[in-house]
């Protein structure tokens, strides 16, 4: 019988954790959420076996980065929670702080917090490459004594001291014996009252607790009892940040005392080293803004055309796939199912992965080496006063091949405001989902001309990326000044030295990531697919058949090619199906736009994708599938005519129109499940489709009116 | 002694000296649990191409933070 083990890991931001993290665990990881929290809950398991040869099962859960226990945002309230709250149910038996050895000092502050929690900790030093490449010499003995609990000196990226953390997990569990501070003395009554209505293993724990009132809600205890502690906090003038400024200064000292008697630094300036050469280029007032620029190309190349083989290869193989099984299943409604709406749907899922592994691949690269910290640092003048981070460009670029990844990749973000604003604007760039809809519209309304020198078509077609580029923008200054958070925010950030990526760590992200993309992400894009296919493929009872009897009568099979017969009947079919209802319904909604019933349905369809537009409206206008259509759906569409007007139907107004209404609307369910997912709220999403269709229908309702003839 | 305290914010690239306290208590606390100790030195490394923010070096390890920011913390020079 296994004895299990339950093992959180800790420590500074850079400190090298998620090494470490995979060192222990390998493959075996997943991905879980905490109730209530946008942070994902990091988990991985490993068999060990203890000195006398039993199985240990060891769950390790890896908790996001942090400089002290008192939580400065929200991610940061994870390690809080779970370590200060024995009944927690994440509540470790085993605390692993993981320090950058470079920057012991800092880090052991946090590790001394944790000590003084009472609960067993092992001090894992890691990065002892680049503390021999400094010179810096660590007593490891001497300070193992000194704080009481085991340390072992680690280079996670080679393995070196995995097998010797290894066995010092597995050691008797033993809770370090001193605190270091006894913060019992800065409020004795207030300690003493949560210890006797609380059920906490130290002082320090109580403290915490004091500290940290509106956070203890989680805790679960009842109202009585959080009374009783605010109580006694009032009655004895507890002021939190008086008593963490206390604290934190306490614990400086001590930590100055044991760095003087065990850790040897040498006292070279930091101009020296190579992170600062680096640094001259890539943060220099030219230099630093053209290779940052040079990178975002190359991301954006990257998702635009390198992606598109493989993408090219997802959609042969599922229509070949699709093929298959049309013709070799019965035909059906069953048929029907698997064929248009769950194969259609696993497509489109699935056509997402080259685009979202290759964006993080460069995502990871870049944050692995440190590199993007000093994005922030260069961008961060010219984006606040938009309420966004340097770090929000990459998101904004990745944007115009694909906002899918692009709202993914906002993990880099660690405020949450400036995170949140950027999620609900990147959909606004322009995508290149609606590229075939430009191309179409242009083709339709723009002339062939050229003004100045400059071709017409092109030029029209920038201004629409622009628009996209500007309403982004502007929406997001706008949401900085409503988007309101309870917590102060600190740009305050660690330029961490640069490192050589670890490519075995960005192999197991890029891998993460898209595991979480098919599995969450997809669950929603299915559905949605599915009702959408339903829609448009059923219609109230009988209307199908009557449409096919009517084909099959002598008057239309003795004059009309099989083909063009076939194409009609998918044509009517469409429009008396439940999709085509709604483009009814909906008609009187959209007529100030200019638009009818039958781009009433193209809109219906597109929201599940901005290209199926192209693909209805072939359909509407009863024009083949192949290459060739694209001239005779142009030509069909020009030759409509407006029943009212007696004039074209799509005139420069109406095509105007419809162009914006692509720019700005929200048509995309792969990227409403994308926001959904990374926000962890569906309010998120609705508003994000309430204010985007809203700037769509006040756009092109404002530009039918103005230019109609 | 001839020592100045000044604003980490009016200090140039180079330039170095001792923390010595805080005008905005909580950013204080960040700045604190961050190893900016009274006491600790502190060097100015580099500034942002647009002005803001600014790299420091404190304990051994770079920092950066916006002027704003900067212009809580008073630096004894000298």
């Amino acid at each position: 019988m296994a004895r299990k083990l339950k093992i959180a890991l800790v420590g500074n931001p850079n400190s090298g954790k998620s090494s470490v993290f995979n060192g222990l665990t390998g493959l075996n990881q997943k991905v879980a959420n905490f109730p209530g929290v946008t942070v994902d809950k990091k988990m991985g398991f490993a068999t060990l076996s203890d000195n006398e040869g039993n199985q240990i099962q060891a769950e390790y859960i890896d908790l996001p980065g942090t400089y002290s226990l008192y939580p400065k945002s929200p991610e940061e309230k994870l390690p809080f929670q779970i370590l200060c709250d024995p009944s927690n149910e994440s509540h470790p038996d085993l605390t692993i702080v993981v320090a950058d050895g470079t920057n012991l000092k800092r880090n052991l502050f946090l590790c001394s917090q944790v000590i003084d929690l009472k609960i067993p900790v092992i001090l894992v030093i890691n990065m002892m490459d680049l503390v021999r490449y400094k010179k810096i010499e660590i007593d490891f003995h001497r300070l193992s004594l000194r704080l009481g609990i085991p340390v072992i000196p680690m280079n996670a990226r080679t393995h070196e001291g995995v097998k010797e953390l290894k066995k010092a997990i597995v050691q008797p569990l033993h809770v370090p014996d001193n605190d270091f501070i006894d913060v019992r003395v800065f409020s004795p009554v207030v300690v003493d009252t949560i210890r006797n209505v609380v059920h906490v293993n130290s002082n320090y724990n109580a403290f915490l607790v004091a500290n940290n009132l509106d956070l203890i809600t989680a805790f679960e205890i009842h109202q009585w009892k959080r009374d009783k502690i605010q109580a006694a906090c009032k009655d004895h003038f507890f002021d939190s940040q008086q008593m963490q400024a206390r604290e934190t200064l306490e614990r400086y000292k001590i930590i100055t005392g044991i760095m003087n008697d065990c850790v040897v630094t040498p006292n070279t300036p930091i101009q020296k080293s190579i992170s600062y050469k680096i640094d001259s280029l890539l943060t220099h007032r030219v230099w630093g803004y053209f290779i940052f620029l040079a990178i975002l190309f190359v991301i954006f190349q990257a998702i635009f055309s390198w992606a598109s083989y493989p993408m090219d290869l997802i959609d042969s193989s599922f229509q070949m796939l699709s093929s298959f099984i049309r013709n070799n299943l019965p035909k059906g409604l069953i048929n029907d199912l698997i064929v248009g709406g769950v194969l259609a749907g696993l497509n489109g899922i699935v056509v997402f992965v080259p685009q979202i592994a290759l964006l993080f691949f460069f995502i990871a690269i870049l944050e692995d080496t440190g590199y993007m910290a000093r994005v922030s640092f260069i961008m961060d003048r010219l984006l606040r006063k938009f309420g966004l981070n340097g770090k929000s460009l990459i998101p904004l670029i990745s944007s115009v091949a694909c906002a899918v990844p692009a709202i993914m990749s906002t993990r880099t973000i660690q405020n949450w405001k400036e995170r949140l604003i950027t999620i609900m604007v990147t959909p606004l760039m322009s995508c290149s989902a609606r590229l075939p809809v430009y191309t179409l519209l242009i083709a339709l309304i723009i002339p062939k001309d050229y003004v100045y020198g400059v071709n017409l078509q092109g030029l029209v077609l920038m201004m629409l990326y622009l628009i996209g580029f500007v309403a982004a923008v502007g929406v997001a200054w706008v949401m900085k000044h409503f988007i309101k958070t309870r917590e102060r925010s600190f740009f305050v950030m660690e330029l961490p030295m640069y490192r050589v990526p670890r490519w075995s760590s960005i192999g197991l992200h890029i891998v993460e990531k898209v595991k979480i993309f098919l599995f969450d992400a997809g669950k929603v894009i299915i559905t949605i697919s599915i009702i959408l296919w339903v829609l448009s493929s059923f219609g109230p009872s009988g209307t199908f058949d009557k449409i096919e009897q009517k084909y099959s009568s002598v008057e239309y099979t003795r004059i009309l090619p099989q083909e063009e017969i076939e194409r009609k009947i998918q044509t009517e079919k469409l429009e008396s199906s439940y999709a085509g209802l709604l483009g009814h319904v909906i008609e009187p909604i959209i007529k100030p736009l200019g638009f009818d019933w039958k781009i009433g349905i193209a809109l219906i369809t597109s929201f599940a994708a901005r290209e199926v537009f192209v693909g209805t409206m072939s359909t509407i206008y009863s024009v083949g599938d192949t290459n060739s259509s694209k001239h005779t759906l142009k030509e069909k569409m020009q030759s409509e005519v407006n029943p009212i007007t007696g004039g074209p139907r799509y005139t420069f107004a109406v095509g105007l129109a419809l162009m914006l209404f692509y720019a700005f609307a929200m048509q995309c369910m792969s990227t409403v499940a994308t926001v959904y997912k990374e926000t962890k709220r569906i309010r998120y999403p609705l508003i994000q489709i309430f204010y985007m269709s809203g700037m769509a229908y006040l756009a092109s309702l404002i530009a039918y009116q103005i230019f109609k003839p | 002694m001839n020592s100045e305290v000044k604003y980490l914010s009016e200090l140039k690239r180079g330039q170095n000296g001792v923390i010595d306290s805080f005008t905005d208590y909580e950013l204080s606390l960040k700045l604190l649990e961050m190893g900016c100790i009274p006491g600790e030195k502190i060097e100015v490394i580099r500034i942002a191409p647009l002005g803001d923010p600014i790299a420091i070096s404190i304990t051994g390890y770079m920092l950066s933070l916006r002027k704003e920011e900067a212009a809580t913390v008073r630096v004894r020079i000298g």
